[in-house]
């Protein structure tokens, strides 16, 4: 392990990154890759298995069509080529959790190649190219029971065979060069597009906490001018936005002390530890493992009908940054309020928002602020908050109508996240509405004058600003269910 | 008592005639097999009890004419690489032993819902690796002509069960030849169907892209009537074709009158001469002779390519078999050795597979490894499969000048058990003529030729055909045994010699 790091901008100075990234993405399609298996996340280990996915003598593999359809979709909204003919390979490895102890995986005859997509970095595009996109299935998942919760000091290991089978598309990037400092940022935002990506596609939940995206780090550094890359490490298990970014950064200081020091970097797998930012050795890469690859003989080639694949070209989303360009001219965002909104997840909640009749300046406020804090508070996703976008919009209606202001819809929402029905339920039963009965704005105006009477004479002399501390005490008494301008008004009659 | 010598034919015909019951003809099976198959060893595994119920269900079913098909309630012995639901199944493996499959091959299933009562499970080489049936880990099966030699392999369990009428029926499974060079050494009917004209999903993989179930019978027409039973596409099984099984029983019965006329027979140059017996050539040029008479046009072809079959086919079939095997760690089925100490899990995989793997396992798996291996593929499995296509070019160019091509089965007649099996190389070259088939999936059967000067014993005559034409093979198939059986008075296995009783009356039940 490397004691010390380069400060970034040393790194900087001396050598260029070339970033390389492997994101595994569980498709959601019902069943599994090979076989009929359902594919429910959480459910009682082993419940959902088959003599296939178990691996067990006799057993064959069958393609699932839906699968195959996903990574043909996920291909071309990469713009990839995608092929005409191939076939599934053995990756020959034994493992517990590796029920045949060779994986069926795609090898040299990829489902999809040779795409790219574009990025955005502080307003900069950045194009990343795709080199693949092929299909597998996933293992089965080891618990090591013992203080170590590792293998070595394991006392014993229980496989759990739900996960193996599942499909998995594994989309790898070419090498990215030329991103320089924005490096860690560029390998960010790749990733936070592609989850965008392929939410939008539906393939899969891409939910990185769930693992059903899965990201790896390759990272090499060269020195600056040098015509060819250098000794690369892949790191694994990094598996949420921040941290494909603080392990990028970390890489990239790591690699420049060992190469500053004269040393040569040792070309290995490497693990991401999110809890202490900093990565440590996995198994050596030197001497590479032979996976003794040949085509699945059980399988026959998979060969879609290029009509097939233009149905499904023609079929595909807007993709993400057009989406992102129509929207913001729509919605009339700075550049500024359009990165932060895409950047916290909201882009879809806000669009739903405005769709249900909300300004998408108050669908940007609410989300971004208010929801957004409370999201933070809890450490979910906004998607997660269980507030929906209808809800938002109808909580502005109230407030555009008279009936709540600020103040009051933020009890609204608190009753939606209590799950106390709906805005309107919640203004009712909670009694929040804005009181509009003059007579007893005045009286409680009348009050305010009444135990403040060096205020209402500094506003009898033309201080017009000092009407606020008034109205608040108006406002405490109504408990915030008036309407300050109105009191305001009211202040300024009596005391005019 | 003597055994029940009656066909699948003879059987349904007599089923159907309401003169006997299937738990008669059951019980009368596993009288025999409680009879000889001390000396013989051609089961792993007997389900009395099952086959029984199997019957009395059958007939049942007939009495409310509910029958499900010809072969409803004839019994079947099928070989032990088969899955099959809540019975054993080793594949004549220490590493599989006491595994009870829960799921039914499609071949059982496709058993079992036409009512065929399963007698048991069949030895065989361990993993369907061997011509003699010497590798199981059970010992070897006997051949019934003569009990000092093997039956053939890897199914030799199967074609002696048919041959010591203990079975009328069995399933076999053909890699290289393990259906029809058995056959050809215990005067038995073996078919290879076209590669995936019936369905593997089931059969534990020896080479998938070779590997393929077929019928062991004592005639050709009861060949047909199995393989149809068999037969047909299986959405389990991707490599099964999605066709529909050509008419094999039509076929054989029509060719059972024992006319060739306007039938192009070629005669496969490469597939005789050194190396073959010299009783096994006169028996197989005495077949081509009679086929000639019957109206057979008879033409010599030649398949290059042929000669290089055999080192084709030791590359494919161990790479593909070295993963094959992976899966045999002890994690989840099957046999587990634990080393002294604190074994990591590979300790136990490592431990295991060296228990639990016989000696032609492990040379295969090491085989494979190799020819799989990084700097090696393309020099090795690479190449294997270029010169796979160049097989599967010669049998098209053979296949326009000939309807049909044949051959003598395997080199040589039943050799002494113990006699090669320290010498795998001449073990290998019993396969010579078979392999080629299913290098390219074509079908292949082997019926009786007759039985060979030198020692007395049964050779075969093997005849292929192309792809998805497999009514072909029961075609000529039926045609030859007819003009044989003329010629001899009655069948090959008429001539074999009675097996003394030596089990004792009660029916066996379990692994032996």
């Amino acid at each position: 392990m490397t004691a010390t790091l380069l400060s970034y901008d040393d790194v900087l100075a001396q050598f260029d990154p070339a970033l390389g990234l492997e994101v595994h993405v569980e498709l959601n399609t019902a069943t599994k890759m090979f076989c009929g298996c359902p594919t429910v996340f959480g459910a009682e280990p082993n419940t959902q298995t088959c003599p296939t996915c178990l691996g067990l003598p006799g057993s064959m593999p069958v393609v699932n069509a839906k699968a195959v359809e996903s990574a043909i979709r996920i291909g071309l909204a990469l713009n990839c080529q995608i092929a005409e003919w191939c076939r599934f390979a053995r990756k020959n490895y034994f493992y517990p959790d590796m029920p045949k102890n060779f994986q069926t995986s795609q090898y040299d005859e990829p489902i999809a190649f040779d795409g790219y997509t574009e990025v955005e970095v502080d307003g900069e595009l950045y194009r990343v190219g795709i080199e693949r996109a092929h299909m597998e299935e996933d293992t089965g998942k080891s618990t090591h029971i013992g203080t170590t919760g590792r293998i070595h000091g394991a006392d014993y290991s229980l496989v759990d065979y739900n996960r193996a089978g599942i499909p998995l598309i594994e989309i790898v990037t070419k090498p990215v060069l030329g991103t320089g400092a924005k490096a860690p940022e560029v390998a960010r935002a790749y990733v936070a597009q592609l989850r965008e990506l392929l939410l939008g596609l539906g393939v899969s939940d891409v939910r990185m906490e769930q693992g059903s995206l899965r990201c790896d780090v390759n990272l090499s550094l060269a020195p600056k001018g040098a015509d060819r890359l250098g000794i690369r490490t892949e790191t694994k298990n990094v598996n949420s936005l921040r941290s494909v970014e603080r392990a990028t950064r970390y890489e990239m200081q790591r690699h420049a002390a060992v190469l500053a020091e004269g040393g040569k970097v040792l070309q290995e797998t490497r693990h991401w530890h999110e809890d202490t930012g900093i990565t440590t050795s996995g198994r050596e890469k030197s001497d590479a493992e032979d996976y003794r690859y040949f085509p699945e003989p059980d399988l026959v080639p998979v060969a879609p009908s290029r009509d097939w694949v233009e149905q499904l070209r023609a079929e595909l989303p807007e993709p993400p940054h057009e989406k992102r360009a129509r929207l913001q001219a729509e919605w009339g965002f700075s550049d500024l309020e359009m990165r932060d909104t895409a950047g916290a997840g909201a882009l879809g909640l806000v669009a739903e928002t405005i769709a249900a009749g909300a300004s998408p300046q108050t669908a940007r406020k609410w989300w971004l602020g208010e929801l957004a804090r409370r999201a933070n508070e809890s450490e979910i996703d906004l998607g997660s908050l269980g507030v929906a976008p209808a809800d938002v919009a109808r909580v502005q209606s109230l407030v555009d109508e008279g009936t709540l202001n600020d103040k009051l819809a933020r009890q609204v929402f608190d009753g939606l996240l209590d799950g106390e029905g709906t805005p309107d339920e919640i203004v009712a039963a909670r009694g929040l509405a804005i009181v509009s009965d003059e007579g007893a704005l005045s009286a409680a105006v009348d009050h305010a004058i009444a135990a403040h009477p060096d205020v209402a004479d500094k506003i009898r002399d033309g201080k017009v600003a000092a009407a606020g501390a008034l109205i608040g005490a108006v406002m405490k008494e109504m408990r915030g269910q008036a309407d300050a301008n109105r009191v305001r008004e009211l202040i300024l009659e009596k005391l005019g | 008592m003597s055994p029940d010598k009656r066909t699948a034919v003879e059987l349904a015909d007599a089923l159907a005639a309401g003169e006997t019951t299937s738990v008669e003809i059951t019980r009368a099976h596993l009288d025999r097999i409680a009879a000889v198959d001390g000396d013989i060893h051609a089961f792993l595994h007997v389900d009395a009890e099952g086959a029984l119920r199997d019957a009395a269900a059958s007939d049942a079913r007939r009495v409310a004419g509910e029958s499900r098909g010809v072969l409803d309630g004839v019994p079947i012995a099928v070989k032990d690489v088969m899955a099959t639901r809540g019975l054993p199944t080793t594949c004549g493996s220490r590493i599989l032993e006491g595994w009870i499959p829960p799921y039914d091959a499609t071949v059982v299933a496709h058993l079992r819902r036409a009512g065929l009562p399963i007698l048991g499970k069949t030895n065989m080489d361990e993993f369907a690796m061997g011509s003699s049936t010497e590798h199981s880990a059970y010992g070897p099966t006997h051949n019934p002509w003569d009990l000092d030699r093997i039956p053939g392999g890897s199914g030799g369990g199967s074609a002696a069960a048919v041959a010591a009428y203990e079975a009328p029926l069995a399933i076999g499974t053909d890699t290289g030849g393990s259906i029809r060079q058995p056959g050809a050494v215990t005067g038995t009917v073996g078919v290879k169907p076209t590669y995936g004209g019936v369905s593997r999903y089931g059969l534990v993989a020896l080479a998938n892209s070779l590997d393929q179930p077929g019928p062991v019978t004592r005639t050709v027409v009861d060949a047909a009537l199995l393989h149809e039973v068999i037969g047909g596409h299986d959405p389990l099984d991707s490599t099964s074709i999605d066709q529909p099984v050509p008419a094999l029983v039509e076929a054989a019965r029509r060719g059972a009158d024992g006319d060739l006329t306007g039938v192009r027979i070629g005669v496969v140059r490469e597939l005789g001469g050194e190396g073959y017996q010299g009783g096994v050539l006169t028996r197989f040029e005495e077949s081509v002779e009679l086929m000639t008479k019957a109206g057979a046009e008879v033409v010599e072809v030649s398949c290059p390519h042929f000669v290089h079959a055999l080192a084709t086919y030791y590359l494919i079939l161990p790479a593909e078999a070295s993963s094959n095997l992976a899966r045999f760690d002890a994690m989840r089925y099957g046999l587990r050795v634990t080393p002294d100490g604190d074994p990591s899990a590979e300790d136990v995989m490592r431990a295991t597979r060296e228990a639990g793997f016989g000696d032609e396992v492990k040379r295969r798996i090491m085989l494979g490894t190799y020819a799989l291996s990084s700097g090696y593929y393309d020099a090795y499995y690479g190449q294997a499969q270029k010169v796979r296509t160049l097989v599967s070019r010669d049998f098209d160019a053979a296949f326009q000048d000939a309807d049909v091509l044949v051959s003598p089965t395997a080199p040589t007649t039943a050799f002494k058990i113990g006699e090669k099996v320290d010498d795998p190389l001449a073990m290998y070259l019993n396969d010579l003529a078979t392999i080629p088939a299913n290098l390219s999936g074509v079908p292949g059967i082997s019926v009786p030729s007759g039985l060979a000067d030198e020692d007395g014993l049964p050779a075969g005559v093997q005849i292929l055909a192309p792809a998805m034409a497999d009514d072909r093979v029961y075609r000529v198939g039926a045609a030859l045994e007819t003009l044989l059986v003329r010629e001899w008075g009655g069948r090959l296995l008429d001539q074999a010699p009675a097996l003394p009783a030596v089990g004792d009356a009660e029916t066996p039940e379990g692994v032996r």
